[in-house]
């Protein structure tokens, strides 16, 4: 033991010495921070004002669509505004945690989450609703593009009954397969299963990663399916679907969770921040609450980082073509 | 990788028994019989009578809920965060100041040090493999994560484990806490730990130490109780006292199985990267995840492959420097001369890049990740395996696992209960049938039963097809040095590959289906199994299997008639294993269309207004995990004491 111990010590002064040498030999800062680049990035609006010392602290939600949303903010914080950003990669219930432990100042696109908005915003009061960010969130029931082309009245909920024989599986016993999934959106679609009297079964994927694959073995292999999705998503414009049309959505009629039979509701999307750090204001705050963008700027980025491309390279080449939009933000 | 094999959630295997029970074993076949025909008969006659969906109030999920609902921020955890905080950030800027050339000559100078030349250099090669991946900063990340952890654990881990050791009491009290701590899904939890610990590194630590503890403390606990009884009473006769005896006997005698323990105590840490970066831990994890969003298989491999080189070089280092310190010391010359050499790598590493400011970073055009030939070769693998992995998916599922889950779910609760209560009176004790009772009478109490038993079916049908695949290549590699040597290296990066790196490409093949979460929980588990098999066959004696050759048995006979049964308590042990890695994998089967108690958690952990449920889900993956474990240690010990049960 004592051998073992002096082996450490010796190590350790090594070590040590080492480390002295190369730290005076330079290196640059560490950590998940992004400084802002010494030379201020050309911004058109040359809105140098002071972004404060502390990093604009954005939750970065785990899809592409978010990311992409994350890319552009982040992007043009650090280069057109001076801010030095904090990006969290964490799933949606932990950043609202952030805004009560002060460790998230703002999630870039909320869908819906009514519990989780009245504990922090209603009651807590420690986040505010920071308004749209332009896009609409669609949730539904779809089927691959094939199906609609083969099978006209597929979208109608009506005829789902006459083709349940084609969703059948094993996993289903007997009924059409209903695939739901990605746990972090809500569903109705067992009370909407059973109060419109479809002959189906929900089969729950689990995962975003589920629903994706059985899409693409779909849309590749021309095998049937009806999956509960939405959109924005990238997967869309790499397999094509049509959304099957449930009984129309009028408020209210989702009030029971075991008496839906309507569609969902949309989903404008919103901002979320920090109540104290929108209070405190700034050019961050600002641009942010002018943040807003078409589902079509969306999933031009997204696809962008999807084919393989960097955040930043992804962000930059947006920003370069759409810098009407981006002056529009930075205005306010 | 041998220490892998100790990993237990359970007691240490007990040293194979000659197999004396052999009458008992011939009324226990016709006793299951009994039990099985009977279950199967009362199920056709009660099938689908009182069902428990809507009977059970969820009143303990509601007080979860309203738990969880209610927890404020803390504020005695700050000083913790800002604590790890530090450490982390230290971690790193050490990492960032040494550089890529200072850090593999520290990694292999300490290699060197204390496990010799071929580790030093094995240590070198893996580390320069994660600038080859591209993935030199994430695993740097990883690396301190994974350091910090592992520190703690053993600071935390260690004094536990010595009172555990001395204490029947302490020990008694400690085991459940263990238990559970290695069943409960992560997942359940982890939004507790980010409120506590806030996202970021503290939490992924804290995370990492709860799952990774328990090997340490449980086999530091072993060593101390494996020491013989006659050499501390020789100790304390000399005059010794408490102190002096755990110093200088008990401690200095258990080191070994206690680096076994701290080796186990890597392992699961690493284990744990993926699961930590859900609360935005850095590091490869977030590569695995972030390849996961965009379903590119290729890029999760290519950070799977990264954390497996990283397990498989600590694996083998920590490995060869406990058997290096057991086979005594070196001699004078040779440690010195290592010592030089070991400061040397230090030194050119770390100042390499004063010398050549090339070499300052790592260039980028040396990285050649394997992301788009995996790529490649998976799609063209897929393309050609779709339509076998399809029908063999339907007729599996089919003839399968419907009909056993129809059987668990369709039996009325009492008397699935009343099975497993009379299965584990055949197979143990009575002790062992109240813990069935309860665990799964709690699992009724908590409300949800159903998932329970759609669970239940997924474990049973996962740990059979482990056993099965357990044995076969166990006893091969048991019985061919060449095997052995070929299917290591496989089962190695088996154990440690993330199951978040073959999820996407077992759900192309396999679709959303509960044979998907099989089939994870098979991978995930059998390494283990296989590896505890061909160990168990691989030590029946030579002159025993000398002699049944000299009476003309043929290598079928020598198998079953020979080493398979001498070989059986450790079957036993492996079976035990591979029901508790089979559990380990439920949540993860939650994601891949296993549902049951895995997806409730899943649930839990996306969504505000289900944490009571996914906690109760927690606990009653516990509950099914203790139960099964009982029952299966018990299957292993009533043979070894056959005569006192009753």
């Amino acid at each position: 033991m004592v051998n073992t111990r002096r082996k450490f010590a010796a190590v350790g002064v090594v070590a040590a010495a080492a480390l002295m040498l190369s730290a005076c030999a330079g290196s640059s800062s560490g950590g998940s921070t992004s400084a802002a680049p010494s030379t201020s990035g050309g911004g058109s609006t040359a809105a140098t004002v002071a972004c404060g010392s502390t990093p604009v602290q954005i939750a970065d939600n785990p899809w592409v669509g978010y990311e992409a949303d994350v890319a552009v903010v982040d992007y043009v914080l650090r280069t057109k505004l001076n801010c030095q950003t904090k990006i969290s990669k964490v799933a949606e219930q932990v950043s609202w945690e952030g805004f009560g432990s002060g460790q998230i100042d703002v999630i870039l696109e909320n869908w819906g989450h009514q519990d989780l908005a009245k504990k922090y915003i209603t009651d807590q009061k420690k986040a505010v609703d920071l308004g749209s960010a332009g896009n609409n969130g669609v949730i539904g029931w779809f089927v691959p593009k094939w199906m609609a082309d083969k099978y006209p009245d597929i979208t109608d909920w009506n005829n789902l009954n006459k083709h349940a024989d084609l969703f059948k599986t094993a996993e289903s016993g007997g009924k059409g397969q209903l695939l739901d999934g990605d746990p972090s959106y809500v569903t109705n679609d067992e009370a909407l299963v059973k109060n419109l009297n479809l002959n189906y079964a929900v089969k729950y994927a689990g995962s975003e990663a589920g629903l994706i694959t059985a899409l693409k073995n779909a849309t590749e292999k021309s095998t049937p399916l009806l999956m509960y999705f939405y959109t924005p998503q990238w997967a869309l414009a790499k397999y094509p679907v049509a959304q099957v049309k449930l009984p129309a959505y009028t408020p209210g009629c989702d009030a029971d969770p075991k008496k839906v039979a309507c569609d969902y509701p949309p989903y404008p999307l919103n901002k979320v921040a920090r109540a104290d750090w929108v209070t405190a204001g700034g050019p961050a705050v600002n641009f942010i609450k002018n943040f807003s963008w078409t589902n079509d700027d969306q999933n031009s980025v997204a696809a962008a980082i999807q084919g393989g491309a960097t955040d930043d390279a992804a962000a930059k080449a947006w920003v370069d073509a759409n810098q009407a939009k981006v002056d529009a933000w930075l205005a306010g | 990788m041998t220490a892998v094999t100790a990993d237990a959630p359970s007691a240490p295997p007990a040293p194979p028994a000659p197999a004396g029970a052999a009458p008992r074993r011939f009324g226990m076949k016709w006793q299951l019989l009994a039990w099985f025909v009977s279950w199967i008969v009362l199920w056709l006659l009660l099938n689908g009578k009182f069902p428990l969906e809507a009977g059970t109030p969820p009143f303990v999920q509601d007080a979860l809920q309203n738990f969880a609902s209610n927890l404020g921020l803390v504020s005695w955890t700050q000083p913790i965060i800002n604590v790890l905080n530090g450490l982390y950030n230290a971690g790193v800027w050490v990492t960032k100041q040494l550089g890529w050339t200072g850090m593999i000559g520290l990694g292999s100078a300490l290699a060197l040090l204390v496990a010799g030349w071929r580790m030093a250099l094995l240590t070198a090669l893996g580390m320069l493999s994660f600038g080859v991946l591209g993935l030199w900063d994430e695993s740097m990340q990883t690396l301190v994560l994974i350091a910090i952890s592992v520190l703690l654990s053993l600071l935390i881990g260690i004094p536990l484990g010595i009172a555990c050791g001395l204490s029947d009491r302490f020990n008694r009290i400690m085991m459940p806490i263990l238990d559970t701590l290695q069943i409960m899904p992560s997942l359940a939890y982890l939004g507790f730990i980010a409120l506590f610990f806030l996202i970021g590194p503290p939490s992924g630590i804290v995370a990492t130490i709860i799952y990774a503890i328990p090997p340490t403390i449980r086999l530091t606990s072993v060593g101390i109780r494996e020491v013989s009884e006659a050499s501390v009473e020789a100790s304390r006769s000399l005059g010794a006292t408490g102190w002096q005896v755990l110093r200088d006997v008990q401690l200095p005698m258990s080191r070994r199985t206690r680096v076994v323990g701290i080796n186990q105590t890597v392992m699961a840490a690493l284990s744990m990267i993926t699961i930590a970066a859900l609360v935005a831990a850095p590091g490869l994890g977030q590569s695995v995840l972030g390849a996961l969003e965009i379903l590119n298989i290729g890029a999760a491999f290519n950070s799977g492959l990264a954390l497996v080189i990283m397990a498989i070089v600590l694996d083998r280092v920590i490995s060869a420097a406990s058997t290096r310190s057991a086979a005594g010391q070196r001699s004078k010359k040779e440690t010195w001369t290592n010592r030089a050499v070991a400061a040397v790598l230090i030194a050119v590493g770390a100042l390499l890049p004063a010398i050549a400011p090339k070499t300052a970073t790592w260039n980028q055009a040396w990285s050649h990740p394997i992301t788009d030939p995996v790529n490649t070769a998976t799609d063209s693998l897929n393309n050609v395996l779709y339509p076998i992995t399809t029908a063999f998916t339907e007729w599996i599922t089919v003839w399968l696992i419907n009909p056993l889950e129809s059987l668990f779910t369709g039996t009325p609760w009492f008397i699935v209960i009343a099975a497993f209560a009379v299965l584990a009176l055949i197979l143990g004790r009575v002790r062992t049938a109240m813990t069935a009772i309860l665990c799964l009478a709690g699992c009724v109490v908590i409300a949800l039963w159903p998932d329970t038993m759609v669970t239940l079916t997924q474990v049973v049908l996962a740990a059979a097809l482990t056993l099965i695949l357990g044995l076969l290549i166990g006893v091969w590699i048991g019985r061919s040095k060449r095997a052995d040597r070929v299917w290591r290296p496989i089962l190695d990066a088996g154990q440690v590959l993330p199951p978040f790196v073959y999820l996407v490409p077992c759900l192309t093949l396999f679709g959303s289906t509960r044979l998907t979460a099989i089939i994870a929980a098979v991978i995930y588990a059998a390494p283990a199994v296989i590896k505890i098999v061909g160990e168990g066959i691989s030590t029946v004696p030579s002159d025993t299997i000398e002699a049944s050759r000299s009476v003309g048995a043929n290598s079928w006979q020598e198998i079953f008639k020979v080493q398979v049964p001498m070989a059986r308590p450790i079957i036993l042990v492996a079976l035990n294993q591979g029901i508790i890695y089979v559990m380990a994998m439920v949540v993860i089967g939650g994601l891949v269309g296993g549902g049951g108690l895995g997806y409730e958690v899943v649930k839990g952990f996306s969504q505000e207004r289900d944490v009571g449920v996914g906690l109760a889900a927690g606990i009653a993956i516990v509950l099914l995990g203790v139960m099964l474990d009982r029952i299966s240690q018990s299957a292993g010990r009533v043979r070894r004491t056959s005569s006192d049960v009753g």
